[in-house]
């Protein structure tokens, strides 16, 4: 996002930027979200090994992509907070947690839905699913933490640490999840082929900028409920036209 | 020696005091005074480099705190409103560890001097959970006597002594500033140090 | 004025924090026991077929292990927070990361090294081979700091919150994760007739890694915690 920060890095005037950005979000989200659906349930054709379940795919497979790439958003926003001392910084990585947390569950939830018709099991232990179950688990951590510390600014700066090492982390938990699943030879969840039809690349990748624009635009919400709430005690909130009501 | 530029410091989302500037030289006595949750004990604790404060700047000998680090700390001694002692090991084992962390490794017959200077005859080599409230403070702060910082920075030093042993602090009070010390404390009760004056530094 | 050196202090802390365990004894031994409750638990429970048994020891042992690391970390840095003596030790002029390293070693000590110890014997219980065995004790032996070390970040990250428990195993026990694999993959190795040295040396790694950078980190966490 290319906007420079220092004029809008005080949470004051982020709060009006953001509300007028939000929709310039939020509705292309919409748009290529009915565009994703409609390509890859109707008009992408039909797989010849996994037939027409294989179609959660194009929900599973942007969820998961997003999962980990809000996470390490969410851990680079929480470090500049922790190095730099600005507090919209960490806001940020607080407002993001949630929906980052949210594509967890649902790569985690498709993927129970595509086990089911392809192995008759809910849950198989593949290592991208582990990996995304654990990833789940740091997001929970990130959370419960933050929630669990009243004074603010310790919130901000434990959260960061606790982020930051989970980042660290994040490709050491998959490896070791990779190896571990070989060595016990589990399931794999593969789609078949190696190519994919134009269709469900369109799909694809209309669902995954979908999820993307989504994502911003309800952290951008997010964080502006955040600074309210921050800042409820200053002079500007309280000449907000929201507030005064 | 200690000199506090523009501090300000916040707790939670509001702050607590600003513009805060003062000087304290060698021989010299600071009371911070202020009404209860005006930030005297986060002051003091800014001074010990706990806290990170909002604006301004807090330098010894010239040098900033976060130039030094934990260089620092060698010049300072805390006495905050916790004792800072365990309750299983004896008011010995305590002031023999305290004095090997902090560098000055003091001797058996030291430690037990300055324990009977502070009344705890025959209290030595006892667990210090079969000691009194008043004893137990008594043991923290036979610290100060062992400890050869500069600085000493004392929040509420008085609290739980009987007045044998405020008289008592305020020699020893008096006695550090004859030797080039430096002390900065927080009181409710009134301490008098003969011989020094009591500078005031007022938080509103 | 000198300061203390480097190893001195290690060893003081350490000793001060046995010391003080020494004198409450009972905080040791209830993580022992909690441990070899857990083993005993899983045979009750999933049935006494001793194939099945085998095969699940080193997981069950490791899991039990894990456990028992995340019940005693309380022990840590709590005391010291609530007495005051954790922040003279953050006023001592001599590195933090060295302090902190101190106490996850008495740490380990006291809650890593008996479970290493009394490993062999609940083995025995699910009638692990000898050599399965020695590698279940190696792999613990190494692999047991590496929890106390994860668990420290852990326990200085949440000093003083309520919730203190459950919070810390929610944030220490997902990172605790390829300890996990690999410790019981050593084991399980042996079983398939493979060699347990790659499993291990990647323990190692693990090991050397968190020497590396968990005093640092802790240190950190402890500095944001006590603000």
């Amino acid at each position: 996002m290319a906007i420079n920060w220092f004029k809008y890095s005080a949470p004051s005037s982020f709060y009006g930027l953001a509300g007028k950005m939000i929709p310039w979000f939020a509705w292309p989200a919409a748009v290529l979200f009915c565009m994703g659906m409609y390509i890859g349930f109707f008009v992408a054709p039909t797989d010849a090994v996994q037939s027409e379940a294989y179609r959660i795919i194009f929900v599973h497979v942007p969820a998961s992509i997003l999962s980990m790439f809000i996470y390490l958003v969410m851990a680079g926003y929480a470090a500049l907070g922790l190095i730099f001392n600005t507090r919209l910084s960490s806001m940020m990585a607080t407002a993001l947690a949630p929906t980052g947390a949210l594509f967890a569950v649902i790569s985690l939830w498709t993927g129970a839905l595509w086990g089911k018709p392809m192995w008759g099991a809910w849950w198989v232990w593949d290592a991208r699913l582990t990996s995304e179950l654990i990833l789940l688990f740091l997001y929970l951590g990130f959370i419960a933490l933050q929630s669990s510390i009243e004074d603010p600014r310790r919130a901000d700066r434990a959260g960061a640490l606790l982020a930051i090492v989970g980042s660290v982390n994040v490709p050491i938990i998959y490896f070791s999840v990779q190896w571990w699943n070989t060595l016990h030879q589990g399931s794999t969840v593969k789609l078949s082929g190696t190519s994919m039809h134009i269709a469900m690349q369109q799909a694809m990748f209309s669902m995954l900028a979908a999820m993307w624009l989504y994502a911003i635009a309800i952290s951008l919400s997010r964080v502006r409920s955040i600074i309210l709430e921050r800042e409820r005690n200053t002079h500007w909130v309280a000449e907000l036209a929201e507030v005064k009501q | 020696m200690l000199k506090v530029t523009n501090l300000a410091c916040t707790r939670g989302e509001h702050q607590l005091f600003a513009g805060l500037n003062f000087r304290l030289a060698a021989g010299e006595l600071l009371q911070v005074q202020g009404e209860n949750g005006s930030g005297k004990t986060t002051l003091l604790r800014a001074l010990c480099g706990f806290i990170q404060p909002f604006a301004g700047e807090i330098r010894w000998q010239g040098k900033a705190l976060s130039e030094l680090g934990e260089e620092y700390f060698a010049n300072l001694v805390y006495l905050g409103h916790a004792n800072a002692i365990k309750d299983e090991l004896s008011a010995l084992e305590n002031l023999r560890i305290s004095s090997a962390l902090s560098g000055c490794t003091v001797s058996d017959k030291d430690a037990i001097a300055a324990l009977r200077r502070m009344g705890l005859r025959g209290r030595e080599t006892f667990a210090v959970k079969m000691l009194s409230q008043g004893q137990r403070r008594r043991v923290a702060l036979a610290r100060l006597l062992i400890n050869r910082a500069r600085l000493w920075i004392l929040d509420e030093p008085l609290a739980a002594l009987d007045v044998g042993a405020v008289g008592l602090m305020q020699e020893i009070i008096g006695e550090h500033l004859s030797n080039q010390g430096l002390v900065i404390f927080t009181t409710h009760q009134s301490l008098q140090v003969s011989g020094a004056e009591t500078r005031q530094l007022k938080l509103s | 004025m000198n300061k203390i050196s480097l190893p001195s202090m290690l060893l003081l802390v350490i000793q001060r924090d046995l010391i003080l365990a020494m004198r409450k004894r009972a905080d040791v031994l209830t993580t022992l026991f909690f441990f070899v409750l857990v083993v005993s638990l899983f045979p009750l429970a999933v049935g006494s077929e001793m194939d099945m048994l085998r095969k699940m020891a080193p997981g069950v042992v490791w899991v039990a292990a894990l456990l028992a690391s995340m019940l005693s970390l309380g022990r840590m840095f709590s005391a010291d927070y609530q007495d005051g003596t954790l922040e003279q030790m953050m006023l001592v002029p001599q590195s933090l990361s060295f302090m902190v390293l101190g106490k996850i070693a008495a740490h380990w000590m006291l809650s890593g090294l008996p479970l290493v110890l009394i490993a062999p014997v609940l083995g025995m219980q699910f009638d692990m081979s000898g050599e399965a065995l020695l590698v279940l004790v190696v792999s613990l032996l190494i692999g047991t700091p590496v929890l106390s070390m994860i668990g420290a970040f852990g326990a200085a990250l949440t000093l003083g919150l309520r919730g203190g428990g459950v919070l810390v195993s929610l944030l220490v026990l997902p990172l605790c994760v390829p300890v996990l694999i690999f410790g019981t993959g050593a084991v399980a190795s042996v079983a398939g007739g493979v060699s347990a040295m790659p499993n291990l040396a990647l323990l190692g790694a693990f090991l050397l890694m968190s020497l590396l950078f968990t005093p640092w980190v802790s240190a950190q966490a402890l500095r944001i915690s006590m603000e």
